[in-house]
């Protein structure tokens, strides 16, 4: 099985989340999009880990550890993301980012 | 001794910083002091040096101090070079210098404290200058003290800087020496190139066996005399010096008569192989000298300001000293430095004595019988008028006679026009004298009760020049009458152009017939002015045709400025209107503005909406992908 | 089994892209972070297609388990529905969803001609937890103990940030 199924298949689940970025204004949906462009990512990883194991490459695993400092990082950003989400609905009760222009002046 | 010569210098310039960093706290006697002592002490010292220099046998010493510059092949030390030429310029320089010094002591008197001493500062700073110069043992030290000067000149003229003629005398002068500046500068670049060197010794080896009217040798003389035409006020770059007169009178004296314009026969005299090497040059030099000579003498015959007379004069004196140098009388041209240096010096002092009695009065015409008021002052004038007249016996005669002679010897026409000059000279000379001197006063009434002798400060440097004025004249007798001594001491000096030089001599009758001549011719001149003026009442009368002209200096400086100054101010208006503030300032404003406008076009962008800037985001990466996949 | 393995894989992709495409376009929050769960589910099972059996488990651990589960207790703390769902202008929308369009077309048309080595049909044990464990605390120690800095400095901002002020 080509290595380019997994290829396109991950630049979609990309686009899709660059559309959902540009088309939503609530905060949190805009939060998910990212996670999505994120996945499509260590999807993408775990295709080429995959891969290269095939080709005989011993180091080959590295690129599922990447998949797992990708996650770390995107739990970090999550559980502050959220807090600042949370805090910002507090203050204005909504969570459109346009609200957020505010911080302009 | 001679290795202590660095002293020489050094001490005006120690008198220079002490005088100018402490004029805010040194009174004003120890000031004086301070200025007039290191200059004796210079004089001392110079006195010494004359004396070793002196002795049969001496050869010229360099004393080296430091490499000032050493680049390449290019060597030019600091060294001081002394031998019979650069002492005899020391004893002159610090000898009239120590007498001015004193002199200024009291005439600035009622300068304040602090202007008193930045004005000694500048005149021992002057002297320090003008040490280098004739002490220098290359071209690049003659430069250094060259440009010196001309700064202590333009300070100095402009000492009184608040009144604004006085600061653009000083701008003048600054200027017109600037322009001979680049001609002396040109000639060093050449020697550079050309010998490699500038070192005396060298530089006059290299050009000596070059041979005769080599072109090179030619562009240096010619390049050096325009430097020397500017800083000794000749055609056509005199004008200055008659401006420079806005500086105090001891200024005019010493800078401006005794010392600093005899820089370019200086400069002559010390290259004096190069021009004998390239006699086309030299008859240049002689036919300008003798031109300003005769053109600066009328201009003398009209004018009514003390100073003015005088400024004149010594342009004219000047043009007799290069009308020397130009028939190759190297010695004779360096004589009447030395006895130009007394005399004038005297009338200037002299005058300064005067304006000093009237209270700043310059016009002659509203002066006169003075001699009952002053007597020590009129008759130290009188003998300096005599002096400069070339009455026989006075140092004038002897050094007048033998630029004359050597001008007869050289061509009977430069004689003529010489002895023209001469005569012009000793009419002008006495108008001023009867004029100020004799008949009855015509200032006011208020002017006549102040009316005084001046004090000791003034008359004694006055009794010492008008001493010198009389015996100064002996070291150079005529052959007629025994041993020229000058010129035998002088020999050293002019000894590389002899093998080149073309010999005239002159029998002793025709010596004798035309001493006869001037003389005679001279004395009639004096009793002419004597008649015309002795008694003279200032009718307010405007003179006519060649009169006029006389009084406006042949509209000389009318004439700059119609051809030369009002078109460079007009190009510089131009380019400050037009090209300044139309073209480059707009360009400038310009692009401050377009880059103004710009920002607040791209500011608007700036909007706050994140929505907005990912989307930019977006569209940038996919250009980005397009450029650098796709293309 | 090429041809089932490919079965599976396209039936896994359309899931995924399907229940991706519900997460941008539902109107309902809640909808949305449904559908991605869904989505990182397929995902998961395409870790499991290519021997990345611990990354799968993981995946579903932290995603499914944590995330979202996160995101659904925020979105439902704050009550948000599709009557409140804060609702762009349309030109907008088309704009976002061409470019994004765009960026899909660039893309494939820039990656369609990469030359690459064949997967093979092959099982192999990189996935194991034995094997990453090796490398992760041999070649990746550091970074995994300064990626525990950041979780603990990220837990501290997030218990900052959160604090009521009083």
């Amino acid at each position: 099985m080509p290595v380019q199924y997994y290829i396109f298949l991950s630049i979609a689940l990309f686009c899709i989340g660059v559309m959902g970025v540009l088309m939503r204004r609530n905060a949190i949906i805009i939060f998910m999009c990212i996670e999505l462009m994120l996945n499509a990512v260590n999807l993408l990883m775990v295709a080429f880990s995959k891969m290269w194991a095939d080709a005989g490459r011993v180091d080959a695993s590295s690129a599922q550890l990447f998949v797992f400092f990708i996650m770390v990082v995107a739990a970090a950003e999550v559980a502050i993301g959220l807090a600042i989400i949370t805090m910002v609905y507090r203050n204005t009760h909504s969570v459109d980012i346009n609200i957020l222009n505010r911080l302009k002046n | 001794m001679i290795n202590l010569v660095w002293l020489v210098p050094f001490l005006p310039l120690l008198g220079f910083l002490v005088n100018g960093l402490g004029r805010r706290s040194l009174s004003k006697s120890l000031v004086g002091i301070v200025g007039s002592g290191v200059l004796l002490a210079s004089f001392v010292i110079s006195l010494l040096i004359f004396f070793e220099v002196k002795a049969p046998g001496f050869s010229a010493q360099v004393v080296q101090l430091f490499d000032f510059i050493h680049v390449g092949s290019l060597h030019i030390p600091f060294a001081f070079q002394v031998d019979q030429l650069s002492a005899l310029f020391l004893l002159i320089i610090t000898g009239v210098g120590s007498l001015i010094h004193i002199y200024s002591t009291s005439y600035m008197h009622e300068e304040s404290s602090e202007s008193f001493a930045r004005y000694f500062a500048y005149l021992n700073l002057f002297v320090f200058s003008m040490l280098i110069l004739v002490l220098g043992a290359n071209y690049v030290m003659m430069f250094i003290g060259w440009e010196g000067v001309g700064l202590c000149s333009y300070l100095l003229i402009g000492f009184w800087f608040k009144n604004n003629d006085y600061t653009n005398a000083a701008k003048k002068a600054f200027v017109m020496n600037r322009i001979g500046d680049l001609g002396f500068l040109i000639a060093i670049f050449f020697m550079i190139t050309q010998f490699g060197s500038v070192t005396f010794p060298e530089v006059f080896a290299k050009a000596a066996s070059l041979g005769m009217n080599n072109s090179v040798i030619t562009a240096i003389a010619l390049l050096l005399f325009v430097g020397a035409t500017g800083k000794s006020a000749q055609l056509p770059l005199y004008t200055w010096l008659p401006d420079a007169m806005a500086g105090p009178t001891p200024v005019s004296a010493l800078i401006h008569a005794a010392t600093m314009v005899t820089a370019g026969i200086y400069m002559i005299a010390r290259s004096n192989i190069l021009y004998t090497l390239a006699p086309h040059i030299q008859t240049v030099v002689a036919v300008i000298g003798l031109a300003t000579a005769l053109f600066a003498a009328s201009i003398a015959l009209k004018q009514n300001d003390i100073k003015k007379v005088l400024a004149y004069s010594t342009v004219s004196q000047l043009g007799y000293m290069f009308l020397a140098l130009g028939v190759g009388a190297y010695g004779a041209a360096v004589f009447h430095v030395m006895t130009h240096a007394f005399f004038k010096a005297l009338l200037f002092l002299g005058s300064g004595s005067v304006i000093h009695a009237m209270g700043g009065e310059q016009d002659i015409r509203k002066m006169g019988g003075l001699k009952k008021y002053m007597p020590t002052t009129n008759w130290t004038f009188l003998v300096g008028c005599l002096a400069i007249a070339g009455i026989p016996g006075l140092s004038g005669f002897f050094s007048k006679d033998e630029i004359l002679a050597s001008a007869f010897g050289h061509n009977p026409v430069f004689y003529v026009l010489g002895l023209a000059g001469a005569l012009m000279t000793a009419f002008y000379m006495f108008r001023l004298y009867y004029i100020t001197f004799a008949g009855k006063f015509r200032g006011t009434h208020e002017q006549e009760h102040h009316l005084h002798e001046s004090p000791a400060a003034i008359t004694i440097p006055l009794v010492i020049l008008a001493v010198l004025s009389i015996i100064g004249g002996y070291v150079g007798l005529p052959e007629v009458f025994g041993k020229n001594l000058l010129a035998e001491y002088l020999a050293p000096v002019f000894a590389p152009s002899v093998p080149f030089a073309v010999p005239h001599h002159l029998s002793h009758s025709l010596e004798w017939i035309l001493m006869g001549i001037s003389s005679a011719l001279v004395i009639v001149f004096i009793l002419l002015a004597r008649q015309k003026f002795a008694n003279y009442e200032d009718t307010g009368k405007e003179s006519t045709g060649l009169g006029k002209a006389l009084e406006n200096k042949w509209y000389v400086d009318e004439i700059y400025d119609a051809i030369i100054v009002k078109p460079l101010y007009e190009l510089s208006r131009f380019f400050r209107d037009t090209i300044e503030k139309a073209g480059i300032d707009r360009l400038v404003n310009g692009i401050g503005r377009g880059v103004q406008w710009g920002g607040q076009q791209v500011r608007l962008i700036q909007s706050g909406q994140v929505g907005f800037y990912i989307f930019a985001m977006v569209i940038g990466m996919i250009v980005l992908f397009v450029i650098g996949f796709l293309l | 089994m090429g041809s089932i393995q490919q079965i599976i894989f396209m039936v896994l992709s359309v899931i995924a892209l399907a229940s991706a495409l519900g997460v941008v376009l539902s109107k309902n929050p809640v909808t949305s972070v449904l559908c991605l769960i869904v989505t990182f589910f397929a995902i998961a099972g395409h870790y499991v297609m290519m021997n990345a059996q611990f990354l799968a488990v993981v995946h579903i651990i932290v995603y499914a388990g944590a995330i979202m589960v996160l995101f659904l207790y925020v979105l439902m703390l704050m009550n948000l529905n599709a009557e409140l769902e804060p609702q762009k202008r349309n030109w907008l929308k088309y704009a976002g969803a061409i470019s994004g369009g765009a960026l899909l077309v660039v893309l494939v048309a820039a990656l369609r001609d990469a030359s690459m080595p064949a997967m093979s049909t092959a099982n192999n044990d990189i996935g194991l937890v034995h094997n990453l464990g090796m490398v992760l605390f041999r070649q990746y120690v550091v970074p995994f103990e300064v990626s525990s800095i950041l979780f603990l400095s990220a837990m501290i901002g997030a218990v900052v940030i959160g604090r009521k002020e009083d």
